[in-house]
């Protein structure tokens, strides 16, 4: 049987890559069988079916549930269902079982970075800095109190290592409507090449088949997409609500290109560049915000091409290659996590930062927003957007 | 597996399993019934009453059964609150979370509670009970012995200041019963359970004094003298007083045996593993089977989850439905952080465990430690 996880198996969707630069994937080893697993489970399909397959291959599979946040007995992330699937499915497979507390690293680097974000008037994404701080940083550090050198997680995407193991490239999923790539740029390079995601080679639909052939209870349970600590929707009242009486969220008027008062608001946290909706404006042409002043409060918005920038800058970059890339360099990036990907020429690029041009320009970008560069389908890094680079059109954003 | 956590709960033993049984099959009568299969079931259910009662030193006719320690603190308090109309409750910050909930309760609905501080190792004293007694209060709840830590209160003096001003006492000798001597004398209620020892899980019994006037969780049938309606867990109930029978024959070799069982533990840990804390009080102050220590650095869930791919059952802080991540609400009230208040890990022996084991123990427990004292040092000197 063909093992779907094996990259020297996966087809690649880049054969044609009009790029500078192309990488071969090592030939690769994961982590020698027998060794020791821990996998997140979350009592989801995806985290499930992770787990059965490392035990069907051989692993020591240990399986640990991530309480996040809340009481664990609310609805939503964390909830004791979630928890008793994943108890359910490890039992299944007999593997041992785990719930252990993160809700004090994921409150200080996920919780409160997300409401300070939306305070200064950027839009933050939190399951970045989940993955980065704690789904892998300090998991990885409780797989080894457990003796386990490796981790495991249910993300679409590929690691690719050398066999000696002391590097390690992340990659695409093989599934690219599923892929979480964007999402994991930031996992330090040390711990990527502790990490082992089994479904990067897979499709959803396989992944549901396996889960079938396996007869894991959560078979058919259906996707949770939204942020887990705040109900889809309702971001800004959680922000308002958690900034509570420390900070209250930031008011002021909603002007046009030309700096003309066309309402007011009484939160710049309820705003993202790009957006339409909500804006309590009536114009005769549709109207987007295209810059959040977090000093004055004000909101500018203009015409749909007003969104649209030449490049960007990003700053606190993590590198998945040997350092910074050169200038000049044609990868893609992806801007937001449902973003097709577009190319760019990279400008200047250091440790502390990228800029990035794109000929074809890049439509509402997003400080706070991840920015994740791709040669071809590897992951070679990415930043945090700090800001758009002079727009394409006339107008001078108002960060310019 | 060894099982260190008896004070979660423990093995059934086989005589009460033997007992058990034929009530699990033919003897299935009610033993409300007037016909001959019920009036088994009555007798088989009385008898048991009088050894749980010869166990307590009560009168069988003081002995209401239930469905465990939680039901029996439940009723006790709230039945205790509700009946006498108002008054202050006085307890202490350690007690099980169903005292403290049942406590919480009958705050929320405007009853003033007392709460008497313990000491760094758990210990109320009798004299700060009795500070709270010279205004009138409805009840006083106090736990014999402690489930995370094992502190054994003195019941005796505050039961005799509760009795100088008629207050009543209400006593959760839930980790107390089979392991110590205990007696009701002075005390007005007290609740026990079957599965911590050597019973059956689902059942248990709550002491009330007679002369005391309870207000019913439960009411339906007058089952239990009033007290508890439903159809009595007769197979339950059997197995309960089987292991009350066992227990009061073998309470003083249990004691013993446990005790050298325990220091034994404890010297080996202190030799194999460095910095290691004890957080249980010792000698006649302690349960002689409970040893909650921390070793510094070392997270109590993760020497748990460690100890258990090892092959060693123990706890930290108490049992709880997520399984994770609360800090010791008892090691918080001895003074601990809320961060050393997850340090702390309960090895709880019992009736199965031997000393071949509790070397097995300590070699397995000092390895696990050593394992993520590693591990920590290398996070935090951020190698990978």
């Amino acid at each position: 049987m063909v093992n779907l996880k094996d990259p020297r198996h996966q087809a690649s969707d880049s054969e044609h890559s009009p790029f500078t630069i192309h990488y071969s994937p090592f030939d690769t080893l994961t982590a020698p069988r027998g060794e020791r697993v821990v996998v997140g489970m979350s009592g989801g399909v995806d985290s499930s079916v992770a787990a059965a397959l490392l035990v069907e291959d051989g692993y020591e599979v240990i399986g640990v549930s991530m309480r996040l946040w809340g009481d664990a007995s609310g609805s939503g992330c964390c909830s004791l269902d979630d928890f008793l699937d994943a108890r359910r499915v490890a039992a299944q497979l007999g593997i041992p079982f785990y719930v252990m507390d993160f809700r004090d690293v994921f409150t200080r680097n996920v919780v409160q970075p997300f409401v300070a974000e939306y305070l200064a008037g950027r839009t933050p994404n939190p399951c970045v800095h989940c993955n980065q701080f704690v789904k892998f940083a300090s998991f990885s550090d409780r797989a080894r109190e457990l003796g386990a050198q490796w981790v495991a997680t249910g993300h679409y995407a590929r690691v690719i290592r050398d066999p000696q193991c002391a590097s390690a490239q992340l990659w695409a999923a093989v599934d690219a409507a599923k892929d979480q790539s964007y999402f994991l740029f930031a996992i330090e390079p040390e711990v990527l090449a502790r990490t082992l995601f089994p479904l990067g080679g897979l499709t959803k639909t396989a992944v549901r088949e396996h889960a079938r052939r396996l007869s894991l209870p959560v078979a058919e349970k259906p996707e949770s997409q939204e942020i887990c600590f705040a109900p889809k929707g309702e971001y800004a009242d959680f922000v308002a609500r958690y900034a509570g009486n420390t900070v209250q969220p930031l008011a002021g008027a909603i002007v046009d290109d030309a700096g003309q008062m066309l309402g007011t608001h009484d939160g710049i946290h309820q705003f993202t560049i790009g957006q339409r909706r909500g804006l309590g404006l009536s114009a005769p042409q549709p109207l987007y915000v295209t810059a959040i002043d977090a000093q004055t409060g004000t909101v500018r918005v203009g015409a749909r091409a007003a969104t649209l920038a030449q490049g960007l800058r990003a700053t606190r970059p993590n590198w998945l290659t040997d350092g910074p890339l050169p200038v000049g360099t044609r990868l893609r990036i992806k801007i937001r996590s449902r973003f097709a990907a577009t190319p760019v020429t990279l400008g200047a690029a250091t440790e502390d930062g990228f800029e990035v041009w794109a000929s074809a320009g890049l439509p509402a970008v997003t400080p706070g927003q991840a920015a994740v560069l791709y040669a071809d389908d590897r992951v070679v890094g990415g930043g945090w957007i700090e800001r758009a680079l002079p727009v394409a059109g006339a107008i001078t954003p108002a960060h310019g | 597996m060894i099982y260190c956590d008896h004070n979660a709960t423990t093995p059934i033993r086989p005589e009460v399993l033997e007992a058990m049984l034929p009530f699990l099959r033919n003897e299935y009568g009610n033993a409300s019934s007037v016909h001959r299969l019920g009036s088994r079931a009555r007798c088989a259910v009385e008898e048991a009453r009088a050894h749980v009662a010869a166990l307590l030193g009560a009168r069988p006719s003081e002995i209401v059964f239930t469905s465990g320690g939680t039901e029996s603190n439940n009723l006790a308090i709230q039945g205790m609150a509700r009946a006498s109309g108002g008054g202050a409750i006085v307890t202490t910050p350690i007690e099980h979370a169903s005292v403290r909930e049942a406590v919480g309760r009958l705050q929320e609905e405007g009853t003033v509670v007392h709460e008497v501080p313990v000491n760094d190792l758990g210990q109320v004293t009798a004299a700060a009970v009795a500070a709270r007694l010279s205004e009138p209060c409805a009840l006083v709840s106090v736990g014999w012995a402690n489930n995370e830590i094992g502190t054994v209160q003195p019941i005796g003096d505050i039961a005799a200041f509760c009795g100088r001003c008629a207050t009543p006492l209400h006593v959760d000798a839930v980790q107390a019963v089979g392991k110590i001597p205990i007696h009701v004398r002075g005390v007005d209620l007290l609740s026990i359970s079957a599965h911590k020892l050597g019973g059956p899980k689902g059942v248990g019994a709550l002491f009330v004094r007679s002369g005391i006037e309870l207000r019913p969780l439960l009411v339906g049938g007058g089952q239990e003298r009033g007290h508890r309606a439903g159809t009595e867990n007769v197979a339950g109930i059997v197995g309960m007083g089987a292991a009350c029978r066992l227990a009061a024959a073998e309470i003083g070799a249990y004691g013993e045996a446990c005790l050298a069982l325990r220091e034994a533990l404890w010297e080996g840990l202190r030799g194999a593993a460095p910095d290691v804390c004890r957080n249980s009080p010792v000698d006649a102050e302690c349960l002689p089977n409970t040893l909650n220590v921390s070793f510094s650095g070392v997270r109590g869930e993760a020497l748990v989850a460690a100890l258990d791919l090892d092959g060693v059952a123990v706890s930290s802080g108490s049992a709880c439905a997520a399984g994770a991540g609360e800090p010791s609400h008892v090691l918080m009230a001895l003074g601990h952080t809320a961060d050393a208040a997850r340090d702390g890990v309960r090895f709880s022996l019992g009736r199965t465990s031997t000393m071949a084991e509790i070397e097995h123990v300590v070699s397995i427990t000092a390895a696990a430690v050593r394992r993520i004292r590693a591990a920590r040092r290398r996070m935090l000197n951020g190698e990978c």
